[in-house]
């Protein structure tokens, strides 16, 4: 008896053993003639088993024995996989080859810098850093100049701003995301975008049309989400300066930093000076503000397969300063006085931000994710007599669960998110007392959104949310989209969803302040100064067509998109030069925008694009509807990029031109005004050249040129009643062309 | 207290016994060799899988040619699997689609020599 229990107790142990086995080993690559080092993150495993792991960082792995198999597979992206026959459990040493066909695959099919979604059910477009570095690309507002999408506006003639709009559409009506957390609105809505530098930048998802349910029920038009450099995989170095004709000079530089296997860190710093005074049309007022600006980011990352977890933290501060007005204006002696007139503009952004993400072990398509934000945003500003200060804190908690139901065909993402919004305005205009607007926007939502793919020609994302909000009230947010392809290479989407904001009235139209016109607000009884929010439905329809011309793949894309206001709030110019009416909108109103786009390659590395736009946005002012002011209807676009390619060294260089033909623009009326101080109905036509030429050195240096405005087309009295600035005519808003004539600059990028 | 032991032991025997079996699992992932050439072949052996009841995830990478799944095995066994993907075509490691199947497939998906 003793002695069969041994023997069992002999025989469990063993097969213990047995089935602990385990087959060690090391995978190589070469690295030079002679020397090979450890590859991580291979994957090694058993054939036809999930028993298998991944190399380590010096690239060895230890896996169980399988009973089952003695084939071992290894593989890992860029090499070739190999299947390997094992006998015996000594240690192991192979090593994998480099896929030689890979290489031309790589040379030959390159990433697109900017490339339409053909997969995906949204309307969407990615511009890569590559595209960002086609021009300039200073500041996230001068990121679209190569993109036919969106269109680039001029706010007004003393700050210079230039603003983004979308299907014909401002970009308020446009959700600006960072990272997919909300980050331009409210107060940052006027300035938001040049505060986020252009070398910050990774990538922009543009998505046209309605967006997702899960980022809120704001974006009607549009949506564009930056993404920034993470610590992990940016350069561990990087230095550019920037030097321009205008007096303009930038600094950026990263630094990043790897603390663990887990921990990355990176600190940002951006920071800008004009301090030249620039008056090329002699009208006494500068061209461009006298600025100054810094900006710090510090990011921290924390990354583990293993595990499961991610995090982002970061932090991020801005100053920005800028002076506008008369040449000779002096802040000090002059300020709020009739000797010259001027303009001071102040901003202290504070913000950070959390992220938290955890993805299932063994379910690589279930995840949960935690987004936290809070800022700070504080603008000081006069505009001659007229003063506008804003306090806003925000904060924002979103946290969202993605799963499936039965399989991975069908995919459902669902959350809660928080919003808080404390607005502290300060209003204050030549005659009148200062007034003071306050007001605090909570909210609560919830939000589902199901994602249904065929695996072939249909997708279908449907998304529904229900928020309260304590001034807009409970309501839901429907949005549909849909992909469809028809046949090969063509695809068909389409999608449907309503949006709805609270307008910042004050913020959004700033520019007013920069003019004798004064702010007549028509309350009607809403909870938002008196307004009611604005609502609207965006429908949209697409079809994108990829084709192969002497085997260059080109795309052609047709969207029409429309957009129907239920309740809009209208700044009305028109009805008096000396004023600006804002209300509520007593009737529907609708934009329509038309855009047709083709991109192909001519020769190798040269690449084409063109598109052609057609707006007809319609503003119900009370005096009448009539088109949108101070935008073309009609533009054309036409960009073409050369890229030779590499030398041994990988120096190359790479061109890229840009014109832009913006069709005749209404203008607000100027017809009461007095005989000289009256302006066209309309602007003639004009067309934009823009160039940059980059010389990349080696992977580390690249040096580039650039110009603006080529041709010299500039409005040629861009300030109405510039002479009289404090008298009832002064009006820096009317304006459709740019103010500086051509403009050249240059820089260099370092990197390690 | 012999006995005791010995039905311990024999208890624990037999436990590791019934591990050393395949474990029913509701997600239990599985890493097979399924053969194809491209993007069309992708959805197609996906489709196969995902269609294929009790399965969650389905993942072909083109290059290892490798399919990783996710399935409920008290729904479906690893031979179902296979069989279905067979039936669309595409060689599961070492079982071969029928010949049939295979001609259906599109010409740029033939993955044979």
């Amino acid at each position: 008896m003793k002695k069969s229990t041994l023997f069992l107790l002999f025989f469990t142990i063993s097969w213990g053993c047995i089935s602990q086995e385990q087959l060690k080993g090391m995978v190589m690559v070469k690295t030079t003639e002679d020397s090979t080092k450890g590859l991580a993150g291979a994957s090694v495993y058993w054939m036809g088993t999930s028993l298998g792991g991944t190399t380590n960082a010096e690239g060895w792995f230890e896996i169980p024995s399988s009973s089952k198999t003695n084939k071992l597979v290894i593989s890992y992206i860029g090499y070739q996989t190999d299947t390997l026959q094992i006998v015996g459990t000594q240690e192991l040493h192979h090593r994998l080859k480099e896929l030689g066909t890979l290489e031309e695959v790589v040379v030959r099919a390159k990433k697109k810098a900017t490339a339409v979604a053909f997969l995906g059910a949204t309307n969407s477009l990615v511009m890569h850093e590559q595209e960002l570095l086609k021009a300039a690309c200073c500041n996230l507002s001068e990121s679209f100049e190569t993109n036919p999408s969106i269109d680039v506006n001029f706010s007004d003639a003393l700050t210079g701003t230039k603003q983004i709009q979308m299907l014909g559409l401002n970009s308020p009506y446009l959700l600006v995301t960072q990272e997919n957390i909300p980050s331009i609105r409210g107060a940052s809505q006027a300035y938001g975008m040049s505060f986020i530098p252009g070398t910050w930048i990774q990538s922009i998802q543009v998505t046209k049309g309605v967006g997702c349910v899960t980022n809120g029920f704001e974006s009607i038009s549009g949506q564009i989400n930056t993404e920034l450099k993470k610590p992990r995989t940016d350069d561990k170095f990087f230095l550019n300066f920037y030097t321009s004709g205008t007096g303009r000079r930038e600094v950026n530089t990263h630094l990043t930093k790897k603390l663990s296997k887990t921990w990355n860190t990176g600190l940002y710093l951006h920071g800008n000076k004009r301090s030249a005074k620039i008056d090329r049309n002699q009208d006494l007022f500068l061209d461009l503000p006298l600025s100054e600006q810094v900006t710090l980011m510090n990011r921290w990352q924390y990354t583990n397969p293993a595990s499961g977890w991610i995090s982002f933290i970061d932090l991020k501060y801005l100053k920005d300063a800028k002076q506008m007005g008369a040449v000779n204006f002096n802040p000090k002696s002059d300020r709020f006085t009739t000797d010259a007139y001027g303009s001071e503009n102040d901003t202290e952004r504070f913000e950070t931000a959390a992220k938290l993400g955890y993805i299932f072990k063994e379910k690589p398509y279930q995840s949960f994710g935690v987004q936290t934000a809070f800022s700070r945003h504080q603008q000081d500003s006069y505009y001659g007599f007229n003063v506008y200060d804003i306090v806003h804190k925000s904060g924002y908690v979103n946290t969202v669960f993605q799963s499936i139901l039965g399989n991975t065909q069908h995919q459902f993402k669902t959350g809660v998110n928080f919003n808080y919004d404390d607005y502290v305005e300060k209003v204050k205009t030549y005659n009148n007392n200062p007034t003071d607007y306050k007001r605090t926007e909570r909210s609560v939502g919830a939000f589902f959104e199901y994602t249904y793919d065929n695996l072939e020609a249909v997708t279908l994302v449907a998304g529904l949310r229900i928020d309260a909000h304590n001034l807009l009230g409970v309501f839901a947010t429907p949005r549909l989209h849909v992909r469809y392809e028809p046949w090969k290479n063509g695809v068909f989407k389409a999608s449907v969803g309503s949006g709805r904001r609270a307008a910042s009235i004050f913020a959004e139209n700033q520019q007013v302040f920069a003019s004798s016109r004064s702010m007549q607000l028509e309350a009607t009884g809403g909870k938002i100064y008196g307004l009611d929010p604005e609502k609207a439905w965006n429908y949209g329809l697409s079809y994108l067509h990829r084709f192969l011309l002497r085997e260059r793949t080109g795309t052609l894309a047709f969207d029409l998109y429309r957009t129907d206001f239920q309740n809009q709030v209208l700044a009305d110019y028109d009805h008096s030069p000396q004023e600006v009416r804002v209300y509520n909108s007593s009737e529907n109103s609708r934009a329509v925008s038309l855009q047709v786009e083709l991109n192909f390659e001519l020769i190798a590395g040269m690449e084409f694009r063109t598109a052609y736009k057609h707006f007809d946005v319609e503003q119900p002012f009370k005096g009448g509807s009539i088109q949108k002011a101070l935008q073309a209807q009609d533009r054309f676009f036409a960009n073409m990029s050369y890229k030779t390619t590499a030398s041994k060294r990988a120096s190359l260089w790479k061109w890229d031109a840009t014109y832009n033909w913006l069709g005749s623009q209404r203008i607000p009326s100027t017809a009461s005004n007095p005989e000289s101080y009256k302006m066209p109905n309309k602007s003639k036509p004009y067309a934009l050249v823009s160039a940059q030429v980059t010389h990349v050195f080696s992977p580390k240096l690249e040096l580039y040129v650039g110009g603006e405005n080529l041709t010299n087309k500039t409005q040629k009295n861009p300030i109405l009643g510039v002479a009289d600035p404090f008298g009832p005519y002064f009006d820096t808003t009317l304006v459709y062309a740019p103010i500086v004539g051509s403009m050249f600059y240059g820089g260099l990028r370092y990197k390690i | 207290m012999k006995t005791k032991i010995l039905i311990c032991l024999l208890f624990f025997a037999l436990t590791m016994q019934a591990q050393s079996q395949e474990k029913k699992s509701k997600s239990e992932q599985w890493l097979v060799l399924v053969n194809g050439n491209c993007e069309m072949c992708k959805a197609r052996i996906e489709k196969a899988a995902l269609q294929t009841k009790g399965v969650k995830y389905a993942s072909w990478d083109m290059h290892s040619k490798t399919l990783k799944l996710i399935f409920n095995s008290y729904k479906t066994s690893k031979d179902t699997l296979a069989k279905s993907i067979l039936a669309v075509g595409h060689d599961v490691d070492t079982l071969k689609a029928a010949e049939e199947q295979y001609e259906n497939l599109h010409f740029c998906c033939q993955y044979r020599e």
